[in-house]
Formats: C-alpha cells, structure tokens, sequence
C-alpha cells in the first residue's frame, strides 16, 4: 500500500490553517489512491483539534528543540522520519516557515518537490496543478521518483470539509543531538502596529504597478476623495516607495474585506488576492483581459486605467451633485 | 566580501504570455526578456555590501544564448565578473538538477555569501536557494528583507506572513533569499555600461563541469499548460471611457449598491 505523509505545522497551540488545508488535500488524495495517511506534529505539545482528524496514524517528534522553528533542526527531524516512514508523497501547507526548509529537505533527499499546488487529478498517472507566470497560466506537472514532496497554496483546500476520525498516535524518538546549527532566528515581532487599519475601511482603491510612476498616483487620489475609499496598494508600488507599507494588501500585508475593493492596474497574483478575496464586490480596471485578478472580479473593465480612471471620477463628482 | 549573486533571466512584469503551440511552454518570440524582480534587489544588496565592506561581486546566470543580457546588465550595474552557464535545453531542468549546477560551479569558488532572489517570477517554485544550501552545506535564510554585517556572521530581518518579521543569525558563508522592497535597486550608468564591456563573462557550458545530461535528468516535467478556470461570473462592462464610467457608476450604486 503505498504511503503519505502530511507536515501539520502549528503555531501557539494550534495548527495553522494553511496546514489543515493542506491536510484536506492530503485526505482526498489518499482516498482517491487508496494510500494510507500519516499526519506529522513536531515539538512537545500534540493540539486535541490534530488528534481528531481522519487519518491512519499520527507521528508526534516530542523533541522540545522542535517547539520553536530552526530549518537545520526541522530538515533533520523530517528526515528522519521520512527515513523509517518511507512515504511515496509528502504534503505541506506552502507557508512562509515550509517555503524555509522544505526545499531543503527537498535537496537532502534529492527528490523532487513541486510547490505551491493548487490541485491534483488522475489521469491515469498522477497529475498536480500549480500556477506559473504569476497566476496567469495553469501547469500540469509530473514527477519520475519514488518520492515526491507536495505543498499546497493557502486556500486550495478547504479546512472546513476536513474529515474527523480517530487516529493511533505514535510518538516517535528522532535523534537530533548531531546537527549543528548554523542558523539562529530570534523572536517573531510586528513592526510598529499598523497606523493605518484597513480592515474597517468600506471601499477600497487598491493600486497596482500599473499606474507606472508616483507622480501619476494623484488620479487615484482624486477618485478616493469621491468615492470616499481608503487608498490601498500591491507590493511593488510599497516597494517603490510610492506608497506607505501600512497600505500593502496581501500575504506580507493587510487583510481585508471591504463593500467594495476597486483593483486598478493590478495583476491579481496569489499574494495579493489572499489579502482582498473575501471582500464584497470586486471591481478591476486591467488593460490585460487575462490578468488573474478577473478570475475573481465581479466587474471588470479591459481598458486602460488612464483613460478610466478620470472619467469615473467626473461621473462620480456629478452623481453627487445631484 | 566576496558575494555570488544568482541571476535568472524571465519574461518581464507585465509581458502578456500566450501559450506555444507544443502546450508545454510560452511563446517566446515576442516576450521581452529581463532580470528576475527579486534577483535585481539581490543584486542591489550585494552591490550595497560590497560599497560598504569591500570585496567582490559575482553574478551567475544559467539559461540560453539570451540570457547573456542579464549578466552583462549586472556588470553594467557593478558587478565585477560574471559566469554565463549557457544551456539551451535548461527550461528542461529541474531545482534539484539546477541546484547540482550551481553547486559545481561554487564548489570551485571561495565565498562569503551567496544571494538569489526568493523565487522565479515566472515558474515560482522558490525552491533553488534552500536545495543550492543544502548542496553546498551552507546555512541559508530565505525571504530577506534587511541585512547587517557584523564580524563573522550575517544578520537578517527575515519576513513572515501577514506584518511579522523576525531577527535571524547565520554564520558565514552563507545563503540567503532576498525578498523585493529590501533596497531601491540602482540603474546602470553610462560609465558604467562602458566598463561593463572590460569585465570578464566566463561561459560554461555542461561539458566544462563534467557533467552528463543523465545526471540532470529532470524528476519533475510540466506536460500541459492551460488558462485557469474563472471562479466567478464576471460582468464586463464595454464602451467607451465615458461610458463605462457611467455604467459602472450605475451598477455600483443600483446593482451592487456600495456606493
Ligand atoms: C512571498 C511573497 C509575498 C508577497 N506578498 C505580496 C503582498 O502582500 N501583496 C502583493 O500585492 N503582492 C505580494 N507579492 C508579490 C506578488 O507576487 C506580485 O508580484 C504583485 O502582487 C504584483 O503586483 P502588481 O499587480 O501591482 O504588478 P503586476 O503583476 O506587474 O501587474 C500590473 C498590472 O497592471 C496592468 N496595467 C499596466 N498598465 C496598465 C494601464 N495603463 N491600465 C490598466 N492596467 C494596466 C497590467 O496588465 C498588469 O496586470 C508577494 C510575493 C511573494 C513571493
Ligand atoms: N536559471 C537560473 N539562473 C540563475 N539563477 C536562477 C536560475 N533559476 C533560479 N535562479 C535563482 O533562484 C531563485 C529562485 O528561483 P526558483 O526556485 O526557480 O523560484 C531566483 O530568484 C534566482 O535568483
């Protein structure tokens, strides 16, 4: 029978959600091969909410230096038990900390990983789907090892259709006292609190590097005056410096859901759409009909933001007057 | 400081990319070509570090005939030296097998860093950082957004999701993935692009490392590519500017009504 075996990462006592996302995926796949399903939980504390989830076995590596992330440290612990598990596939949540030291693993082990899956099918052979070119094509990948690493983008699966179940749990010795560490990461921290809290705002502009220079950003400040929206941004115009950090959404920026989130000259890739997707309507202005931002915009306009964005802000002027 | 900076040559932000007609790739013929976003920070970091502890900046690229031009564009920057690993079959190679490349190349080297940018804007793996560490037994950090060179060791700001940060330590030689938004990257100078005709390009290519096609047989393959599936029913709004901005303020307001 062959074997998968799913990292659960956890943070303050719980797992994240990316990971039970993960591990729905690794359900459904291990249903659809008819594989047997092992969860991995590192460091002392075991959540109730992991030990109720359908699987065949839950490996716990107790070590307490696995309480807190080092990549030499989590490298040589999944190592290890990948060496007495002999999984065919193994699945994890594509955070920031798997992104760290997967790949790494990836090398030591020297098999492939395919990152940051958005799906799987059978066709006959084995099929996963992950995006290139920032979102804009889909790919089918195949993999020719006997193991292959899997992680999952943040929202591909759904947590909430987990499947609960009672799973034997082992607990596993792993040797740690070898590995040298080269790496020391110090405490997590926020920078200064967001000064500016997008998270209550109604409407949104939300600016992409479409508007190509500062200067031409006074336009979309004309049209949030108007339509009395917060002014918000993708990465590469914080990046810039065009705009305040404060005023990033997306994965390395705020969260947000307001009425109405007004994307213009923004491609939509992954990052920035975990940060805006749940908001409640979805305007893009994109000269590109393919930009992955329509993919959940509940309006659009294929034109250029330039000539758009002046006549919206004259028709939403004279709405006003009258 | 003796910095290697990888370097990948992709399709520039914004390009519209149209599938070719194998269904396994992009059309190439009407992209235009550059460096990679986040490999441009990493080259501006290196560029930093050497202006303030001295040293020498290397650039390393691997990809076809084309991919000569980010290399030369790094050395019009200020790079001092560049090795163009000249492969036109490397579409074909996996991280794994890339990570095998880089690594003997750089096992040759001596080094104090080695910078790459957090990943590939076009196949997005962010994979070849951690597995080029892992090769070459270094300790690596990826997503970097701040670093400071103290005698010895690098300290980062290393970036995690949704605002947090954290403080990493790593002792030297080390690797790390740099994270765009960590510096304002310079353009090249005209004094500059006429040095850059001086400085040395070493090319290689497959045969010169000694290594055979076999051992960098790909574990991983794309077999199709195709445009996602919407996940909404998005309603265009068409005409002209005047009024499209009219329609729009019409559905806003009477339709979805969040104006
Ligand atoms: C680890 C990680 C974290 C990240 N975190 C974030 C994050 O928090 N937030 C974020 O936004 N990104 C984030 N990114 C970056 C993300 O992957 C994208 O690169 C970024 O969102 C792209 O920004 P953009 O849409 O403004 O630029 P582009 O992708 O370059 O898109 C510009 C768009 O403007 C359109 N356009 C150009 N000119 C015009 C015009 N005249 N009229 C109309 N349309 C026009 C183009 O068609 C294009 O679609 C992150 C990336 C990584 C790897
Ligand atoms: N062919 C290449 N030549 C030079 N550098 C590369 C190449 N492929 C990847 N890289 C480097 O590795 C980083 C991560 O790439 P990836 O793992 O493919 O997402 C990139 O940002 C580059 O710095």
């Amino acid at each position: 029978m062959g074997k998968i075996l799913a990292y659960i990462q956890c943070a303050n006592g719980d797992p994240t959600r990316n990971a039970l996302e993960a591990f729905r995926a690794a359900q459904l796949l291990a249903a659809d091969l008819e594989y047997q399903l092992s969860g991995t939980v590192f460091g002392a504390h075991l959540p109730d909410s992991v030990k109720a989830l359908k699987m065949d076995q839950l490996i716990h590596v107790q070590s307490p230096s696995l309480m807190s992330y080092t990549p030499e440290l989590f490298v040589a612990a999944m190592d290890a038990v990948m060496k007495t598990e002999s999984p065919d596939i193994m699945i994890a949540g594509h955070t920031y900390q798997v992104r760290d030291w997967l790949p790494r693993l990836a090398g030591q082990r020297n098999c492939p990983m395919v990152s940051d899956c958005i799906g799987y099918h059978i066709d006959p052979e084995l099929i996963w789907v992950r995006q290139v070119f920032q979102g804009k094509i889909n790919a089918d990948v195949v993999t020719s090892a006997e193991q292959v690493i899997v992680s999952f983008q943040s929202g591909a699966y759904r947590a909430d259709q987990l499947e609960n179940g009672n799973p034997s749990i082992r607990a596993m010795e792993v040797d740690l006292s070898q590995v040298t560490l080269h790496v020391r990461p110090g405490e997590k921290f926020q920078d200064t609190k967001d000064s500016i809290d997008l998270s209550h705002a109604e409407r949104i502009i939300s600016v992409g590097r479409g508007i190509s220079e500062e200067a031409k950003l006074s336009i979309i400040h004309e049209l949030a005056a108007v339509l009395d929206a917060e002014l918000a941004s993708s990465r590469p115009v914080v990046d810039y410096g065009w705009l305040e950090h404060d005023r990033q959404v997306g994965s390395s920026g705020q969260t947000v859901s307001p009425k109405l989130y007004l994307a213009v000259g923004l491609s939509g890739a992954i990052q920035h759409q975990v940060g805006m997707k749940n908001s409640g309507c979805i305007v893009a202005i994109n000269k590109d009909a393919h930009a992955p931002i329509f993919e959940i915009a509940d309006y659009g306009v294929v034109a250029d933001l330039f000539e758009i964005i002046p006549q919206l802000t004259t028709a939403l002027a004279e709405r006003q007057k009258a | 400081m003796k910095i290697f900076v990888l370097i990948k040559q992709v399709a520039a932000q914004g390009s519209v990319v149209k599938i070719d007609g194998d269904g396994r790739w992009v059309e190439e013929t009407n992209l235009v070509f550059t460096a990679n976003e986040s490999d441009n920070y990493a080259l501006e970091e290196a560029l930093l570090m050497k202006e303030a502890h001295g040293g020498e900046v290397v650039v390393c690229t691997l990809g076809p005939e084309r991919a000569r031009q980010v290399v030369k564009d790094a050395l019009a920057k200020g790079a001092d030296r560049a090795i163009f690993f000249r492969d036109d079959q490397f579409a074909d190679l996996d991280s794994n097998a890339l990570g095998e490349v880089f690594a003997r190349i750089l096992r040759e080297e001596e080094f104090d860093l080695i910078l790459s940018g957090l990943q590939a804007d076009d196949t997005g793996e962010a994979e070849l950082g951690p597995i080029l560490a892992q090769k070459l037994n270094l300790p690596h950090v990826t997503m970097v957004v701040e670093t400071e060179l103290p005698d010895g060791v690098i300290k980062v700001k290393q970036e995690l999701e949704g605002g947090w940060f954290r403080f990493v330590e790593a002792d030297l030689p080390a690797l790390l993935t740099i994270q765009s938004g960590i510096n304002q990257p310079r353009y090249a100078s005209l004094k500059g692009i006429m040095a850059m005709k001086k400085k040395e390009i070493r090319e290689i290519t497959m045969a010169d490392l000694g290594i055979t096609a076999a051992e960098l047989s790909a574990m991983q393959s794309i077999t199709r590519l195709y445009i996602p599936e919407k996940i909404k029913e998005t309603t265009f709004i068409e005409g002209s500017a005047e009024e499209i901005a009219t329609k729009l303020v019409d559905v806003l307001s009477n339709e979805a009504k969040v104006i």
